[in-house]
């Protein structure tokens, strides 16, 4: 550790004003803080320095992330020979996942970086450190079977239409990982319709299993062809579906990590549940038709609800900020996806389109939150303004 | 009156005038600059011919408004100026309307609606308003061109991209080879949808402002 610490004090120089490598400067910054807090000191007036900056609060979520990805990885070798039927071992069903999973990871990194790099020199300010969490994001949200390309297209979309533009990370309006899947959503349809979402990729000889459709279990309701998942695979994901949303029992398990340290919210986790179990019964009340009368509990852990819940909706700048907000802006996440799902079969997945709604709403919602709380206090001020009068 | 005969005489492109037909091109273009008439930009950038069509229909609807507006413009009474203005407008755009009818009638019906809602296009009425209005008819026209070749360059740019990204073609002609759809590319379906038209517009106004500093408002 000592040599990591001496080589990077002795580069450093170079990075420097005046120094060879001075245009790098943002670049070199980006990794010695990644390596360890910097001494950073403030100077003037009396401020209290968090000892965590933000680099270390997304590693955090980096670590809840790890059970839905490895689960992820392992599910898509197994989704794989379960297809093509053929028998494989454990280790064989991690390394083929490890191989078609990898390439989606380091596309995503490379493309968002690579960006974030190029506008934190050209506007001079630090690297943002957002895109440590979207570029983990963002292939846990899509199926594997997308091609490595516009898994690139799509990140360089959302970092610079979804955070740039807007000002870098923690300026956002939607989340930028949440955007980057709608963009493969609309502008690539036929890849996350949700159809097939199995890597097949069959060699000579090969043969798929009679009755492999490879649908999500989303999709086989909105078509109304197909087997349902047993809500045991559902809820452990032994499902076709994104990579990293299929297992719910994973995700709660995220859930826990970012529950107990504070970095995730658990208002807004609870109350998207609640939300989404609501408007299931509501619509089974209704029931006219086979996806109205499916029962509510299955919607959560049905598709992306459960990761859409604990990672998407919880993001801390393109969430509401106060506290009944964050319970109404959870809320109808859950509401907006159940509703979306049932009564639009053209979107399949409501959770993506809910969030990215109630994320554009959040402003919203924490103004008339703040504005009532004023009045309230108005209120209570006159009231004891009158008994001191009387 | 007497002013007019001592005022020197001014050539028919002085730099005055060459500058109200390029201007509006450039830093006071009405779409990226002024952010007027967005509503056709978006709806009928989808294919490069409709918008070549839509921009050659704008600029001689604009062009002979402001002329006849401009020659008209003593005997206008002030009160009912709006009026006169639109009825201008509307019987040029019928104009327009049969003839696209009459010679391009596929791209008539792509365009649909959105020629006679030319009328409503605010860029027209503005430059009326602005300019025609108290202006003699000569710079009128140039204005009137300039302002609708503003509104039609960036008409083209936009289509011309969303076009090729969305569809793999220019004009109708297939631009993109196949053998890059062999190797696994793919039209951009989120191009042909109209948010995608905003963002793009957005992109080319950044692009503008970033080339030219002075647009940036420091409010």
């Amino acid at each position: 550790m000592k040599a990591l610490i001496n080589l990077v004090e002795k580069v450093k120089p170079h990075f420097e004003k005046g120094g060879r490598f001075e245009k790098l400067h943002r670049t070199f910054e980006a990794f010695e803080t990644f390596l360890y807090v910097k001494g950073d000191v403030t100077r003037s007036g009396t401020h209290i320095r968090d000892a965590i900056d933000m680099k270390r609060t997304m590693v955090h979520v980096i670590i809840a992330l790890i059970p839905p990805l490895l689960f992820g990885i392992w599910n898509v070798g197994f989704q794989h020979f379960q297809a093509t039927g053929e028998e494989a071992t454990f280790m064989d069903q991690v390394v083929f996942g490890l191989i078609k999973v990898l390439p989606i990871i380091i596309v995503s990194y490379v493309s968002g970086l690579a960006v974030e790099f190029i506008f934190a020199s050209t506007r001079n300010h630090e690297v943002n450190e957002g895109f440590l969490v979207s570029g983990m994001l963002i292939p846990l949200v899509i199926p594997v079977t997308t091609p490595l390309w516009m898994v690139a297209v799509a990140t360089i979309f959302a970092v610079i239409i979804g955070k740039e533009v807007f000002g870098g990370t923690g300026m956002n309006i939607l989340n930028p990982a949440l955007l980057a899947r709608a963009f493969l959503f609309f502008a690539y349809p036929s890849y996350l319709s949700g159809e097939v979402w199995i890597y097949t990729g069959l060699e000579d000889g090969q043969q798929l299993v009679d009755g492999f459709s490879g649908a999500t279990a989303l999709a086989v309701m909105a078509i109304g062809e197909g087997t349902m998942p047993s809500d045991f695979d559902m809820f452990f994901g032994f499902i076709p579906g994104s990579i990293g949303e299929t297992s719910t029992f994973a995700i709660l398990l995220g859930a826990i990590v970012l529950v107990a340290t504070g970095v995730g919210s658990f208002r807004i986790m609870a109350s998207v549940f609640l939300g989404g179990l609501f408007m299931g019964l509501m619509l089974n009340l209704l029931a006219v038709n086979e996806f109205m009368a499916l029962p509510a509990y299955k919607h959560l852990i049905m598709g992306g609800f459960a990761f859409g819940a604990v990672y998407m909706a919880t993001d801390p700048v393109s969430a509401s900020q106060t506290g009944i907000g964050k319970y109404i802006y959870g809320a109808m996440i859950g509401i907006l996806t159940v509703l979306i799902r049932v009564l639009n079969p053209a979107y399949p997945e409501g959770m993506m389109l809910a969030i990215l709604f109630m994320n554009v709403f959040s402003p919203l919602i924490d103004y008339y939150v703040v504005e009532a709380q004023s009045k309230k206090r108005q209120k209570r001020i006159e009231k004891i303004r009158l008994q001191t009068q009387a | 009156m007497s002013e007019k005969n001592t005022a020197p005489k001014e050539t028919l492109f002085s730099p005055k005038n060459r500058k109200l037909l390029t201007e509006p091109i450039g830093k006071e273009n009405p779409i990226t600059v002024q952010v007027l008439g967005i509503c056709s930009v978006l709806a009928i950038t989808v294919q490069l011919e409709a918008s070549l069509v839509m921009a050659i229909s704008v600029v001689a609807v604009m062009g002979s408004a402001n002329v006849i507006i401009s020659l008209l413009r003593h005997g206008i009474p002030p009160r009912i100026r709006i009026i006169v203005q639109l009825t201008v407008i509307a019987s040029l755009v019928v104009l327009v309307d049969q003839i696209l009818k009459a010679f391009l009638y596929d791209v008539s019906r792509q365009l649909s609606v959105f020629v006679g809602l030319i009328i409503t296009n605010c860029i027209i009425m503005g430059r009326l308003e602005a300019f025609a209005l108290s202006n003699k008819v000569w710079p009128s026209f140039l204005d009137g061109i300039g302002n609708a070749a503003g509104y039609g360059s960036i008409l083209l740019l936009l289509a011309a991209i969303r076009e090729l990204l969305g569809s793999g073609t220019l004009m109708g002609y297939q631009v993109i080879p196949n053998f890059i759809y062999q190797i696994g590319y793919e039209d951009n379906g989120l191009m042909i949808l109209p948010p995608m038209a905003l963002i793009t517009v957005g992109i080319i106004i950044w692009v503008h402002r970033h080339r030219d500093r002075s647009l940036v408002d420091v409010s």
